[in-house]
C-alpha cells in the first residue's frame, strides 16, 4: 500500500493530526485496564490486523516526512541531540543496514536498497535522497552512517555497547524523547540512565530486563510498549526545551482536553546488532488525541480506567499532577463501565 | 512463543589443517546468504547420528563479514563424548548439519587502545575472526600464539603471511619456545586489552600474571573451550515437565532432557551465557559446578545448576524444568 | 525532598593501595590529601617508591596537606596552583602511562567527576579507578537548557551561573560529565521557584 505523507507541525500552529485509518493502526499500550512497569517484551515479529503499526518491523507510516522535518529543525537548533562515542562506529554501519533493509522490505514503493558487495545505492522517494556511497567507507557519506539514516527514519535510536556483563548507552539520535537527556546519559550503564525511574527499581524490573536484554540473538528481536501523555502534539519533548513546552501543561481545560492532550505510545524495539555485537534499541513515539482516541470505544474505556487508578509516583514522574484530573473527568463520558476485551488491538 | 532461527547447512569442503584439526566449511542448504557476525562468537552445531542428536558449540573463524559461508576448525580430543569423533570420522562433504544464529561470549572491547591476544592450540579460532576485523577496521593488535609443535599448530604459516611477523608470533614447545608473558604484558600502553584463548590452564597462568603487574579485570578476556565433563551416571527428576530421566556418563542434563523431548533453555551450552540456569528443589549427592556463570555463593547455595555443563555425583537431582 | 539511592551515581568506594601495581598514581584535590595522609603510615616503603602525588589544594590550604604530603618519600610529590592545572598534568601523564599503573583519585564530588573524565579519554574504563570523596558535599551541576556547569552548588534550587534559570538539582548523575543534573524548577509556572534549600553543605 502506496502511504500518502501529510504536511503537518509538531510545533508552534501544531497541526499534527491523524487519520481514521492512522487512529487505527495506533500501537495502544495497555494489554488490560490498569497499568504498572514489567518487563513486557514479547518476539517482535510480524503481527497485527492490517496496516497496523506491528505489521513491519521497521514501521513507516503517513507522518514520515513531517517527522523528519522536525528532527531536522531540532538538530539544527541543538546538535547534541545526536552524539555517538568514537568506539561505536562498527555499530554505526550495522544500523544503517538495519534500517535500510527493513525500510526497504516493508515499504519498496518508498524506498530501494541495491547492493553489489561494498558499494551500495540507496533511494528514500519521499525525502527526495539518491545515493551511492561504499558501505564501511564513512567519507562516503555527508556525516556519519548512523546520523545519515536516522534522519531517514522515524523514532529515536540508541546503540548499547555490550560489555563486563552490561549494556552502555554510548550512541544515539535523540529527538522525540519523553524527557531524557540523551546528551546527559550517554556513556551511562543500563542501570544508570534508569536510575530516575520510580518503583520499577524496587520491582527488579531492570535486573531482569538486563539479564534478558544481554542474551539477545541475532535475529531474534523483541519488542515491549511504554508511555506517557503530552500536551499538544509536540515530538521534542526534551528537557532541554521543558523550559519552553513546561507552561503548556498548565493550558489544559475541561473545553480542550480532546484537542489538547494526547497519549504518547512508545513502540521499543530492541536488535541485536550482528558486527559489532552491540543492541540497537529503536524508541519510536506514535501521538494520538484523546478525541482521536475516545473513537476507539475499547481504548476510550480502557484508558480512563487505567489514567483513574494510576499509583501517585508514576503519575509524579511522567508530569501528568497538572492536568490528570481533568482528563480523567472528560474521558468519563466515554466510560459506560461495560468490560473491555483483551488485548491491545481495536475490536 | 520460540522463534526458531537456527538453519539447514551443507558440509562444502572437509580440511586437514594440522594433526587431529579438521576444518568444515558450511553452506545455506537454501542458498540464502550466512549472517554477519562478530569477531569471537560462535556457533551451536547440530549432528544427527542415527536417533542421537548431538549440539556442540564451536568458534566461527571465518571472516566476520563473509556471507558465503561459516567456517569452525575442529579438535580429535581423545576423550571425546562424541561430538568431535563424530566430525572426524563420520561427517563427509555434501552431509547435513544444522547451524544457530552467531552468538558472541568473547567480543572484542571496542574501546580498546591495543588488543593483545594470546592463543593456545585451537583456541587459535576465535582470534582468526577477530584478527579480519580488527585489520580491516585499522585497529592496533598482536597475537602471541603458543603450540605445541609446528604440525600441530593449525593457521599460523597463513597468519603470518597475512599480518605480518611483527603483528603475529609464534611460540613452539618443542622448539622450547614459550610467550614471555610477563615481558610481554609489562610494557603496554594504557588502554590496552588482553584476550586469551587455549586450555585452563594457560588462561588461568596468564590471566594470574597480568593481574599480578596490576592489570585491571575490566581489561582481561578470556575463553575458554568447556566441552561437559564425563562423570558417573544419575537420575533427575524434572518437576515441572514430570519426567524423570538417566542422565548417562557421557550426557549433560541438558542433552538427557533434549533426548527425552524436553524444550529447554540454552544458548551457549559451554557454561557461559547463563541462559540454561535452572533451580535445583532436592539433590542426594554433591552437585559438580562446570560453569563459568554462577557466583560462588549460588554455587554453594546448592539451589543453582547450570545443565549444559554441571552434573551431580550422586543418585538423584530435582530440577524446576 | 529529594529521593534517596540515587542509581547512577557513582560509588566511592575508597582508596587502598593495590599491591600488585607498578605505578601508583595519586589525585588528590583539598580535603582529598586525607585519603592518602590517613594510610600513609601502612604503605610499605615499596609501594612509597612508587607512588607519585598530585595535589591541588584548593579551599583546603590553611589546613597544610600539602607540607605533609611533601614530607613523605613518595616516588614524586608535585603541588599544582589550581585543579586546571593539576589536570593538565595528569592527562600528560596518562599519555606516555603503560598498563599496570593504579589511579587513585580524592577530593569533592566534582573534582573525582573531572579527573575520572580525564582518565576515560586516555582508554580507561572508568570501573577500574579508585576514587575516594572527601571534603564538601557540595555537587557539580550541569544545567541541562543550556549545558553550562556550576561548581560548588550547595542548594536546591539554585541560579544557573550561565542562563539564569532558576534550577531544580536532580538525583541524576552523569560519570562522563562529572555532574549532577540541573532542571528548571518553575517551567510550568514561571516565576513560582521555591526559595532555595541547603540541601549540599
Amino acid at each position: 500500500m502506496s502511504l500518502t505523507f501529510k504536511k503537518e507541525t509538531f510545533r508552534d500552529d501544531f497541526s499534527f493530526r491523524n487519520s481514521p485509518a492512522s487512529i487505527r493502526r495506533f500501537p495502544f499500550p495497555f494489554n488490560e485496564d490498569k497499568y504498572m512497569y514489567a518487563v513486557n517484551m514479547e518476539p517482535h515479529v510480524p503481527a497485527g490486523p492490517p496496516n497496523h503499526s506491528y505489521n513491519k518491523l521497521i514501521d513507516v507510516d503517513e507522518h514520515f516526512v513531517a517527522e523528519m522535518e522536525d528532527r531536522a529543525k531540532v538538530l539544527k537548533e541543538d546538535p547534541l541531540r545526536y552524539q555517538a562515542l568514537p568506539h561505536m562506529m562498527t555499530a554505526q554501519w550495522d544500523t544503517l543496514e538495519l534500517l535500510m533493509e527493513q525500510q526497504a522490505q516493508g515499504f519498496p514503493e518508498h524506498f530501494s536498497l541495491d547492493r553489489d558487495g561494498d558499494r551500495w545505492h540507496w533511494i528514500n522517494r519521499p525525502m527526495g535522497i539518491d545515493r551511492h556511497f561504499v558501505f564501511g567507507d564513512a567519507t562516503t557519506l555527508p556525516c556519519e552512517p548512523f546520523e545519515f539514516i536516522t534522519r531517514q527514519a522515524q523514532g529515536d535510536f540508541c546503540i548499547v555497547d555490550q560489555r563486563d556483563g552490561n549494556l552502555w548507552m554510548d550512541a544515539g539520535m535523540v529527538t522525540t524523547q519523553a524527557d531524557w537527556s540523551l546528551d546527559f546519559d550517554v556513556g551511562m550503564n543500563f542501570m544508570e540512565w534508569h536510575g530516575p525511574v520510580p518503583l520499577a527499581h524496587q520491582l527488579g524490573v531492570f535486573e531482569r530486563a538486563l539479564k534478558f536484554l544481554l542474551n539477545l540473538q541475532q535475529s531474534k528481536p523483541v519488542r515491549r510498549l511504554n508511555w506517557t501523555m503530552t500536551i499538544n502534539p509536540r515530538l521534542d519533548t526534551s528537557p532541554e526545551n521543558y523550559h519552553k513546552w513546561g507552561p503548556d501543561r498548565a493550558t489544559v481545560t475541561p473545553e480542550n482536553v480532546g484537542d489538547k492532550v494526547h497519549l504518547r505510545c512508545e513502540l521499543q524495539s530492541l536488535w541485536r546488532l550482528p558486527r559489532s555485537n552491540a543492541i540497537l534499541f529503536v524508541i519510536r513515539c506514535y501521538l494520538i488525541k484523546m478525541e482521536e482516541l475516545v473513537t476507539i470505544s475499547k481504548w476510550a474505556r480502557r484508558f480512563h480506567r487505567v489514567l483513574r487508578d494510576l499509583p501517585p509516583e508514576l503519575i509524579d514522574y511522567k508530569g501528568l499532577t497538572r492536568y490528570r484530573p481533568v482528563t480523567v473527568e472528560w474521558l468519563s463520558k466515554f466510560d459506560d463501565g461495560a468490560p473491555t476485551s483483551p488485548g491491545i488491538f481495536p475490536d | 512463543m520460540t522463534v526458531n532461527t537456527d538453519m539447514s547447512v551443507r558440509v562444502a569442503a572437509i580440511t586437514q589443517v594440522a594433526d587431529k584439526v579438521k576444518r568444515f566449511r558450511l553452506v545455506r542448504e537454501d542458498g540464502q546468504p550466512m549472517p554477519v557476525f562478530s569477531g569471537g562468537s560462535h556457533i551451536v552445531v547440530g549432528m544427527r547420528e542415527g536417533a542421537v542428536l548431538r549440539r556442540n558449540p564451536y568458534s566461527l573463524m571465518s571472516a566476520p563479514g563473509d556471507t558465503s559461508g561459516f567456517e569452525i576448525s575442529v579438535l580429535r580430543v581423545e576423550k571425546s563424548r562424541g561430538g568431535s569423533a563424530f566430525l572426524h570420522e563420520k561427517v563427509k562433504p555434501g552431509d547435513r548439519l544444522t547451524v544457530s544464529q552467531p552468538l558472541n561470549l568473547f567480543p572484542v572491547d571496542q574501546r580498546g587502545r591495543k588488543h593483545l591476544l594470546m592463543a593456545g592450540g585451537i583456541g587459535i579460532t576465535p582470534f582468526m575472526a577477530m584478527m579480519d576485523q580488527l585489520d580491516r577496521n585499522n585497529r592496533a593488535f598482536e597475537l602471541h600464539y603458543a603450540v605445541r609443535t609446528r604440525g600441530h599448530g593449525a593457521y599460523w604459516r597463513e597468519l603470518q603471511g597475512r599480518y605480518g611477523e611483527q603483528r603475529v608470533k609464534v611460540y613452539c614447545d618443542e622448539e622450547n619456545l614459550f610467550i614471555p608473558t610477563q615481558a610481554i604484558l609489562a610494557n603496554q600502553p594504557l588502554g590496552t586489552h588482553l584476550y586469551v584463548c587455549g586450555p585452563a590452564g594457560m588462561i588461568n597462568g596468564v590471566l594470574g600474571q597480568a593481574r599480578g603487574l596490576g592489570w585491571p579485570a575490566q581489561n582481561l578476556h578470556a575463553e575458554e573451550f568447556l566441552a561437559p565433563p564425563l562423570g558417573k551416571p544419575f537420575k533427575a527428576v524434572l518437576a515441572k515437565s514430570g519426567k524423570t530421566i538417566e542422565v548417562a556418563a557421557h550426557q549433560s542434563i541438558l542433552e538427557a532432557a533434549e533426548a527425552a523431548g524436553i524444550d529447554a533453555p540454552y544458548l551457549c551450552r559451554g557454561g557461559a551465557c547463563g541462559q540454561c540456569e535452572t533451580n535445583v528443589t532436592a539433590c542426594t549427592g554433591t552437585i559438580e559446578h562446570n560453569d563459568h556463570f554462577l557466583e560462588p555463593q549460588d554455587k554453594a547455595s546448592g539451589r543453582k545448576i547450570m545443565i549444559c555443563v554441571s552434573r551431580i555425583d550422586g543418585s538423584q537431582i530435582t530440577l524446576d524444568l | 525532598m529529594l529521593v534517596q539511592g540515587i542509581k547512577s551515581r557513582p560509588v566511592y568506594s575508597g582508596i587502598k593501595a593495590d599491591p600488585n601495581a607498578v605505578r601508583h598514581l595519586f589525585v588528590l584535590e583539598g580535603e582529598g590529601a586525607l585519603a592518602l595522609l590517613d594510610q600513609a603510615a601502612t604503605l610499605g616503603q615499596d609501594i612509597r617508591s612508587k607512588t607519585e602525588v598530585l595535589y591541588a589544594s584548593t579551599g583546603s590550604k590553611p589546613r597544610e596537606h600539602g607540607q605533609k604530603l611533601a614530607a613523605l618519600d613518595f616516588h614524586d610529590y608535585w603541588e599544582a596552583p589550581s585543579v586546571a592545572v593539576l589536570l593538565n598534568r595528569f592527562g600528560v601523564m596518562l599519555g606516555t602511562a603503560k598498563m599496570g599503573i593504579r589511579i587513585y583519585i580524592s577530593g569533592t564530588e566534582g573534582f573525582i567527576g573531572q579527573a575520572v573524565q580525564m582518565a576515560i579519554d586516555h582508554g580507561i574504563d572508568h570501573n577500574s579507578l579508585m576514587t575516594e570523596h572527601r571534603g564538601s558535599e557540595a555537587r557539580r551541576v550541569q544545567c541541562v537548557h543550556c549545558k553550562g556547569i556550576t561548581d560548588n552548588v550547595r542548594t536546591s534550587p539554585f541560579t544557573c551561573s550561565h542562563c539564569g534559570l532558576p534550577l531544580l538539582v536532580r538525583d541524576h548523575y552523569s560519570h562522563r560529565i562529572g555532574a549532577f543534573q540541573g532542571v528548571n524548577v518553575d517551567a510550568e509556572a514561571p516565576g513560582t521557584a521555591p526559595p532555595p534549600e541547603e540541601l549540599f553543605p
